[in-house]
């Protein structure tokens, strides 16, 4: 078998236990599992399986794996990453690169040398996991990870008492607990950054929400994405459910088959509110530029403009944790006079759905230019036309909306709000789509109002004399519920197992731990950080003060921990203690034992010095003598006894 | 790496000799205590601090709060490290050092007995070249067995010995010097060859004092006998003649070793050459005795009478 002599290679310093090896086998696998969600699977299951190829060869018999199996492992990894993602560089191929190497280093490790280095890159690679995900449960799992790593380097040391494979991970959660007041004190003064010290990593991923373009069908996969996309709190009782319309985009332009948000000019629309809502949102990184708000915003917050539509429009995309605040109007009138905007309103591309252009005409005609009579019209279409709402509608054709109002009748919101635009455009209605949000869960525990991906919606807004832009949302038409209960009502069958109605809900209840963690450790920011000593009358906290902190703090931490290192827990001997107690009761009378005097002699002295105790002193010196030197143990009870003997012991004076 | 740290201690062992292994010798038994235990991060600690400090730049400035936190988790569980490590010594104690016996060139068998309260693991102990490494359950005792290297005879004191441990996670490194007070005794090496002891019983004058005096054994008659040597009486019961032996010598007569008899050489050679005499006689369980310039030991036999002699010899000036 001339195989097996090429895998026993000699190997420089002691071996790796077998142990050793299985526990840093183990904090592999932990690396590749908290990477396996945004890694290609081809990938997750090829170094899994040469994880699993190579623990089985080095139980059958210890030794490196030979150059020329290894090298063109490397040489296939780099290639599949570089024909996968076109590049090295960038985090998703850096972060598969990292994970590839880091399991093929296992194939050489052999040496407790090799294993420390794999190991420390563990936890540069489970840290880069969170580049990825820092949600809570995410965070968890890599915080998991860090228990073989400890315990793989707690193996590498030689000399332990022998113990099983569970007990020896437990140490490392007892070393993580303890060390758990110290991380989060570090945490919390550790001076951020105000400006990135390097550039951001792009986001190359494609993120699944809202975008500036909307064609029909294109929501389906957002649709089933239960994703939180934003938590709104409300500074008074929640708005009721039917006013839950948080518009993100605006869109005018239509070339047939999609809308796209292009503003035609960039002054917002008057609105005359009648009524105030004030509210904090906190947006979920998207890689958006606009700020999604409930009715018609006021008002723009800091970093952001109004434009047209009344849309929050933002220069950088939001691509961290975003809190913001802002008061938005329900019942408005809003854009009361219609000036050049007039035209692109109208606008529909020539020479495409003339079905739908000729009905729009038609009603235009009948109700003699009234637009509420056109959208009721067309309202009433929907309901009574034979159309109904499912996620997974029949594709579409170049006339796209012919197709769907003639022939297919099927579809959801973006279809409805479409379809509709395109109706009043062609009635001569002034009408825009607008796309963002609409429901959420109300999390009572919590008092604030959960917006998932899934919770996406796309509605009209139309244009009329007297009363502005009014929206019609035409889904409500079809599915009242959309409107009422949610898009969870919407569904019915289509919607995968997990989203199941009972299940969703205790997953719209726990979000309000995510909350908590968003709130509470991943929006903890710089701003943030600057009002930590609010509470103990600093208004800004700034950089300098932090490492102060920082130094003070360690060295409290740092002086508790010696002092609970250095600690000398000296169990004394309760029968020598219950001796000295004795000792010092006989000193307060006078009697002080000498230096290196033995007990018997001391007590001999002591009942000389006090004839009136001379029979108790007789009997408490026996019985120490018995418990010190009569047996290898002293009896619980004659030491119980002793104790008792001496905590009554008195030494009345005697009047000489 | 190891080349700079290497220089680094030899500076800080001749600048602050009491903290190195410049220690006065101290009577056992010697217990581990924060005055004493240094502690540094290893090579691989040093690393691993470089790593974490390119994860938390990394967290930083990436604005990644959940990798910060795990970056934090990961510092602070490595400073605990620390204390642990420290701990892994304080309080661990040297109880008992027993020497086996061994002349000199070659190894000498040292025991070391450690003790400490609480349970110890993968501890360390570093003495002339040799590591053993061991653990320890709560309130227990570990042996540990040293092959000393000697060279000469007589006192050998301890070297002095570093107990160091790396426990639990190998970034940091704390150590110890002990230097028991206790020196372990070589004997001598005995000479390679030389002529046997010069005795006043192997003179044949001396032989024939014993003849006619006491009987030793009877034996069959060999021709040429003389007849008055016959047991006329044992042999009337016997088929054969039966001669009384007066001639055979004592089976293992007592050697007088004395140094005055050695004049001529030099001292170690005396010592050589009664050592080797004192092994001899040893290794046919004779009895000796030996007169020495600082003592004199009555003849005897047996392992005790010889580690006797042989310190004795050990011990000459």
């Amino acid at each position: 078998m001339n195989w097996r002599i090429h895998w026993r290679r000699r190997v420089e310093g002691p071996l790796l236990t077998p142990r050793s090896f299985d526990l840093t086998v183990l904090t592999m696998l932990m690396v590749l599992a908290v990477h396996a969600p945004h890694l290609p699977v081809w990938l997750s299951l090829g170094l899994g399986s040469v994880l699993a190829l190579r623990w089985w060869q080095r139980r059958r018999a210890p030794g490196k794996t030979p150059a020329w199996l290894k090298l063109p492992l490397i040489a296939l990894l780099t290639l599949a990453i570089v024909t996968t993602y076109g590049t090295v560089f960038g985090r998703a191929p850096g972060a598969s690169l990292a994970v590839g190497l880091l399991v093929l280093k296992l194939l050489e490790t052999e040496t407790a040398r090799d294993a420390r280095v794999g190991i420390a890159f563990a936890c540069f690679a489970l840290m880069a996991a969170l580049l990825f995900d820092q949600g809570l449960a995410a965070t968890f799992g890599v915080a998991l990870g860090l228990l073989p790593v400890l315990a793989a380097l707690r193996s590498l040391e030689p000399a332990q008492a022998p113990t099983t494979l569970p007990r020896q991970l437990l140490p490392g959660l007892t070393l993580l607990a303890v060390s758990l007041p110290l991380t989060l004190f570090a945490f919390a003064v550790v001076p951020r950054l105000s400006t990135p010290l390097w550039g951001a990593p792009q986001d190359d991923q494609a993120r699944t929400g809202l975008s500036n373009e909307m064609s029909p069908g294109d929501m389906t996969q957002l649709l089933v994405d239960d994703s939180p996309a934003m938590r709104v709190s409300f500074d008074t009782a929640p708005p009721p459910r039917n006013d839950l319309y948080f518009r993100a985009f605006v869109m005018w332009n239509y070339d047939g088959r999609s809308w796209r948000a292009s503003t035609p000019y960039a002054k917002p629309e008057p609105v005359d509110a009648t009524d105030r809502v004030s509210y904090a949102v906190t947006l979920l990184p998207n890689g958006q530029r606009v700020l999604p708000a409930l009715g018609v915003p006021l008002a723009a917050p800091d970093g952001a403009v109004l434009r047209a539509g009344r849309v929050l429009a933002r220069g950088k995309p939001v691509d961290d944790l975003l809190r913001y605040r802002l008061t938005s109007a329900l019942h408005y009138r809003f854009g009361a006079t219609l000036g050049p905007e007039r035209a692109p309103a109208l606008e529909l591309p020539a020479g495409l759905n003339p079905r739908t252009l000729a009905l729009g005409r038609q009603w235009r005609e009948r109700f003699h230019g009234d637009p509420t009579a056109i959208a009721g019209a067309a309202l009433a279409l929907f309901h009574d036309g034979g159309f109904s709402y499912t996620l997974t509608p029949a594709p579409l054709g170049r006339d796209a909306m012919d197709d769907f109002l003639f022939s297919t009748r099927e579809g959801f919101c973006e279809h409805y709000a479409s379809a509709f635009t395109v109706l009043m455009r062609a009635a001569g209605v002034p009408a825009r789509v607008v796309t963002g949000y609409q429901g959420g869960f109300w999390n009572r525990l919590g008092n604030y109002l959960l917006i998932r991906q899934s919770d996406a919606h796309a509605w009209s807004e139309v244009w009329m004399t007297g009363r502005g832009w009014v929206r019609v949302d035409p889904t409500a038409a079809v599915r009242p519920e959309r409107v009422s209960l949610g898009a969870a009502a919407t569904g019915g069958g289509e919607r995968p197992w997990y989203q199941d109605a009972w299940l969703q809900g205790l997953r719209n209840r726990w979000d309000i731990v995510n909350r908590w963690w968003d709130k509470g450790v991943i929006g903890f920011d710089a701003l943030r950080q600057r009002g930590l000593l609010t509470p103990f009358g600093v208004e800004r906290t700034d950089n300098q003060t932090l490492a102060w902190l920082l130094a003070a703090g360690s060295m409290l931490f740092g002086g508790a921990g010696l002092a609970w290192a250095m600690a000398r827990r000296n169990r004394i001997d309760p029968a020598l203690a219950a001796f000295r107690r004795l000792e010092r009761k006989l000193a307060r009378a006078g009697v002080t034992r000498r230096r290196g005097e033995g007990p018997q002699h001391y007590l001999r002295r002591a009942a000389r010095a006090l004839p009136g105790q001379r029979e108790a002193l007789r009997v408490l010196m026996e019985q120490y003598l018995q418990l010190r030197y009569a047996g290898d143990e002293p009896a619980d009870e004659s030491l119980r006894d002793f104790r008792r003997k001496v905590r009554d012991f008195r030494t009345a004076r005697v009047v000489q | 790496m190891r080349a700079p740290l290497a220089r680094l201690q030899q500076w800080a062992e001749r600048r602050l000799p009491a903290l190195t292994r410049y220690r006065r010798a101290e009577p056992l038994p010697i217990e581990l205590h924060r005055r004493r235990i240094y502690i540094v991060p290893t090579g691989f600690g040093l690393g691993f601090g470089v790593l974490l400090l390119v994860m938390l730049v990394g967290a930083l400035n990436y604005t990644n709060n959940a990798a910060l936190l795990l970056t934090c988790l990961l510092g602070a569980a490595s400073m605990t490290s620390m204390l642990l490590t420290f701990r892994a010594l304080d309080g661990l104690s040297l109880a008992t050092v027993r020497a086996g016996q061994a002349i000199a060139g070659q190894p000498l068998d040292l025991h070391l007995a450690f003790a400490a309260a609480r349970a110890r693991e993968s501890i360390r102990v570093d003495l002339t070249g040799q590591s053993r490494a061991f653990h320890l359950a709560a309130g227990g005792e570990v042996e540990l067995v040293f092959q000393l290297p000697t060279s000469r005879r007589g006192w050998l004191a301890l070297p002095r010995m570093r107990v160091w441990s790396t426990w639990p996670l190998g970034l940091f490194r704390a150590w110890s010097w002990l230097y028991p007070e206790q020196s372990v005794l070589v004997w001598p090496q005995p000479e390679a060859k030389g002529p046997p002891p010069r005795l006043p019983e192997s003179d044949a004058a001396e032989r024939q004092l014993h003849r006619g005096e006491d009987l030793a054994a009877l034996r069959d008659y060999r021709a040429g006998d003389p007849p008055r040597h016959v047991a006329w009486k044992a042999s009337a019961r016997h088929e054969g003649l039966l001669v009384k032996d007066f001639e055979q010598p004592r089976a293992h007569e007592e050697w007088r070793l004395d140094w005055r008899e050695l004049g001529a050489l030099d001292n170690e050679a005396r010592i050589a050459r009664l050592a080797r005499w004192v092994g001899e006689a040893h290794a046919q369980r004779r009895r000796y005795g030996l007169w020495l310039p600082t003592q004199e030991i009555a003849a005897d036999s047996g392992s005790d009478h010889y580690a006797r002699c042989m310190s004795a010899l050990a011990l000459l000036p």
